[in-house]
């Protein structure tokens, strides 16, 4: 199917059904239960683990196949948020030509500061790459104000031309995005008995580009040039020696990666049309990393697990305050409850940073290749045979 | 002249911070081969340390005035401190002043603990791991200090002032024949030179001129050659992770006045003590310490008004614009040896 093998169809055709059904799997509680704050089938969240999927199969393709550790993958994703939001403000607010310029715009800063940062290697380039970031932060945040409004963030406004569209819509307001009419925020609701289903425009666009992107990484993955991709991991070395230039290929997926990153930027434009400096800070890079080694790098459905894990648990873990603790715990003797909240209180809530990085931590340690290696060895566990020559060394080899 | 003079000592402070950061982190690198994210946290932690030990030593006991009434009628209480009863209040008074320096004792036992653990613990087990694991894992951990630290102290910068003495400005014009108040300079900041310069030179002094510097040296320079003459290199190496972890610490608390501690300030370091890393070259302990003074001077004369106008912007951006520079025309940084992270 699409030219792609059986393995690979099986698993693109897996994610799509999940992405396509994700308002039902994701609301699994009825609304009314103690249960229903574990719901994640909400159209904010929902876009965000598709939009931050999108960024960490970009960040893969760069940092899973060839390893250069990028630290300023941000900037990419800043810089298509900023474009996305000018084509709302300048051509009109249909998030086709706003993602299109994001994705170019993204892909042009890519080539720029790839082609800079991949004449160094190892730490050298991480370091560059984040000395880009930050370089790129701080001046959105000063010298740029003109065209990303500083501190404030970019955003729309009432006397914006947009000559394609209208600068003020029927009520006054400002438009809204939209897709030749359908609204990104227009939400369908269903209710099933105590179940409330929400269906969202802008999450079934984010999931369908989500699907390309994730069918693209795999065509990548299993192409001679994600092959090539690989050989520069193992080995650069070895290939400069064979006569290959290997700057080429790295700089390739860095730019493709680059676009990825747009392409998030520019879709979490789309869904709510704003822009701020701070998601190019290099903590957003930091969270991208997290998100793919989290998940598994170098695996296909790896970064798009540590996406939809990490925005899951950052939504749902930092909702859960005293109160709710106290009713988990509310069958345990006085003293044993309280103390139990005690223990568990600096890990929910605001504290969710650190359950964060304490699990980051164990899985760095104890899972080199991260939520997917731990699931195959859960299922090698249950099938109890010699997995070792028939997992693919990609799944294997972590992170370098 | 005046303006020049004036820009070189503001980014003194500021680059003896790299520096000290720096010469850790480079510590580190040239023994165990780590690059340690962690590290600012270590000097996040050191700055806390001082706001502990402000805190242990005004902890105070409430006592009834009876000759004083609030608008209740109720008798008011004012608080002593501790320190203050035991002592007497000149001598107390004077010890919570001091606490900054004072957090110093404190900090280094404290700091060698925090780095045998986390090297004992943690670090241990990624020697053989790639470079980046190394990063990714102390990353995680630094994550998880300064969630800690944000825990128990909030996330609200805290002020921890200085001693009383060190609290104005020196003016520093006079000495040099310019007209007085043109060049001021706060005293703590001289402080903070003058020590960290201390502490540059005692680390310099213990690995050039004692037997154990020497060892360490040579593990630095061939790991394996000095294992196989039957020394423990290992253990040393932990001791130089206590030692660059007690460096950081102790910037940290030095820092304390110049710069309120918050949860964050070690995350901001560390980014720009890496960059000073490599601009130094990576494991040369005396390419951090020239790269994180000339970074911290360069920046202070890229915040003169004269240069912003010139260059707007260009007081946020030059460290990495410096290190851009730096790294793509003399790639192993100013003073970086051959071979070391080459791979």
């Amino acid at each position: 199917m699409f030219g792609l093998e059986k393995k690979d169809a099986t698993l693109l055709l897996i994610v799509a059904v999940l992405t396509m059904c994700a308002p039902f799997i994701l609301n699994p509680f009825p609304s009314d239960s103690g249960l229903a704050q574990f719901n994640a089938g909400y159209p904010d969240l929902m876009q965000r683990f598709v939009i931050f999927g999108i960024f960490a199969i970009g960040f893969n393709i760069l940092f899973g196949l060839t390893g250069y550790l990028s630290f300023g993958h941000a900037a990419f994703l800043g810089v298509g948020s900023y474009s996305a939001v000018w084509m709302f403000k300048l051509l009109s607010m249909n998030v086709i030509p706003a993602i299109l310029l994001s994705v170019i715009v993204a892909g042009a800063f890519a080539l720029i500061i790839g082609f800079v940062s991949l004449r160094r290697s190892g730490i050298y380039f991480s370091i560059l790459t984040l000395a880009f970031a930050q370089m790129s932060f701080a001046l959105a945040y000063s010298v740029l104000t003109p065209i990303t409004n500083g501190e404030t963030g970019l955003q729309l406004s009432l006397n914006d031309p947009r000559i394609l569209g209208t600068s003020i819509s029927a009520d006054g307001g400002i438009p809204v995005t939209q897709l030749f009419g359908i609204e990104m925020r227009s939400t369908y609701a269903m209710d099933v008995g105590p179940w409330l289903f929400q269906f969202n425009a802008g999450y079934y666009l984010c999931a369908i580009l989500l699907l390309l992107a994730f069918y693209l990484s795999i065509r990548i993955f299993r192409s001679p040039f994600g092959l090539m991709l690989r050989a520069v991991k193992s080995n650069q070395q070895r290939m400069n020696y064979t006569g290959l230039n290997a700057r080429p290929y790295t700089l390739a997926a860095f730019v493709i990666s680059g676009m990825y990153a747009g392409l998030a930027g520019g879709l979490l434009a789309s869904m709510d049309p704003l822009a701020g400096a701070e998601r190019m800070q290099w903590t957003a890079s930091g969270e991208v990393v997290l998100m793919t080694i989290l998940g598994g790098a170098g695996t296909l459905i790896g970064p798009v697990l540590g996406a939809g894990f990490i925005k899951y648990f950052e939504n749902i873990f930092s909702k859960i305050n005293d109160n709710v603790l106290h009713q988990w715990f509310a069958f345990m003797p006085d003293g044993l409850e309280d103390f139990m909240v005690t223990i568990v209180h600096p890990f929910v809530g605001k504290g969710w940073s650190l359950t964060l990085g304490l699990m980051f931590m164990a899985v760095v340690i104890f899972l080199p290749g991260g939520l997917v290696e731990g699931g195959q060895k859960i299922g090698k566990l249950f099938r109890r045979k010699k997995a070792a020559e028939d997992t693919s060394p990609a799944a294997k080899t972590p992170a370098e | 002249m005046d303006a020049i003079i004036l820009q070189i000592l503001n980014g003194l402070d500021k680059g003896s911070a790299y520096a000290l950061i720096a010469l850790g982190l480079t510590l580190i690198f040239g023994t165990l081969g780590v690059v340690n994210f962690a590290h600012g946290a270590l000097f996040m932690i050191g700055s806390f340390c001082a706001v502990t030990v402000q805190r242990i030593l005004s902890v105070s006991f409430k006592t009834v005035d009876p000759s004083k009434t609030d608008f209740l009628g109720n008798p008011s209480t004012y608080d002593t401190p501790y320190v203050v009863h035991w002592f007497g209040p000149e001598f107390g008074a004077g010890i919570i002043d001091w606490s900054v320096p004072l957090a110093i004792l404190f900090a280094i036992p404290i700091m060698i603990a925090i780095g045998f653990i986390m090297e004992r613990g943690l670090i241990k087990h990624f020697y053989k791991r790639p470079h980046a694991d190394q990063i990714l894992v102390t990353f995680g951990l630094a994550i998880v200090l300064q969630e800690v630290i944000k825990y128990y102290y909030g996330a609200n910068p805290i002020q921890t002032g200085a001693p009383e003495v060190f609290r104005g400005s020196f003016d520093f014009g006079v000495l040099l024949g310019f007209d007085p108040n043109v060049i001021i300079y706060p005293y703590w900041r001289l402080v903070y030179f003058a020590f960290a310069a201390v502490i540059i030179s005692a680390v310099f002094a213990f690995l050039q001129f004692t037997t154990f510097g020497m060892v360490v040296r040579a593990g630095m320079a061939d790991r394996e050659t000095v294992g196989l003459l039957g020394i423990n290199i290992d253990k040393r190496f932990t001791i130089m992770f206590g030692l660059a972890a007690a460096v950081a610490g102790l910037a940290g608390v030095m820092y304390a006045p110049i710069n309120a501690p918050n949860y964050h300030m070690g995350m901001d370091f560390l980014v720009l003590s890496f960059v000073v890393v490599v601009v130094g070259g990576m494991g040369s302990l005396p390419g951090a310490v020239l790269a994180g003074f000339l970074l911290g001077i360069l920046e202070s004369f890229a915040s003169m008004t004269q240069v912003i106008d010139l260059i707007p912007g260009i007081n946020q951006i030059i460290i990495y614009v410096v290190a851009i520079i730096v790294l793509l025309t003399r790639p192993r940084g100013l003073m970086g040896r051959k071979g070391v992270m080459e791979e």
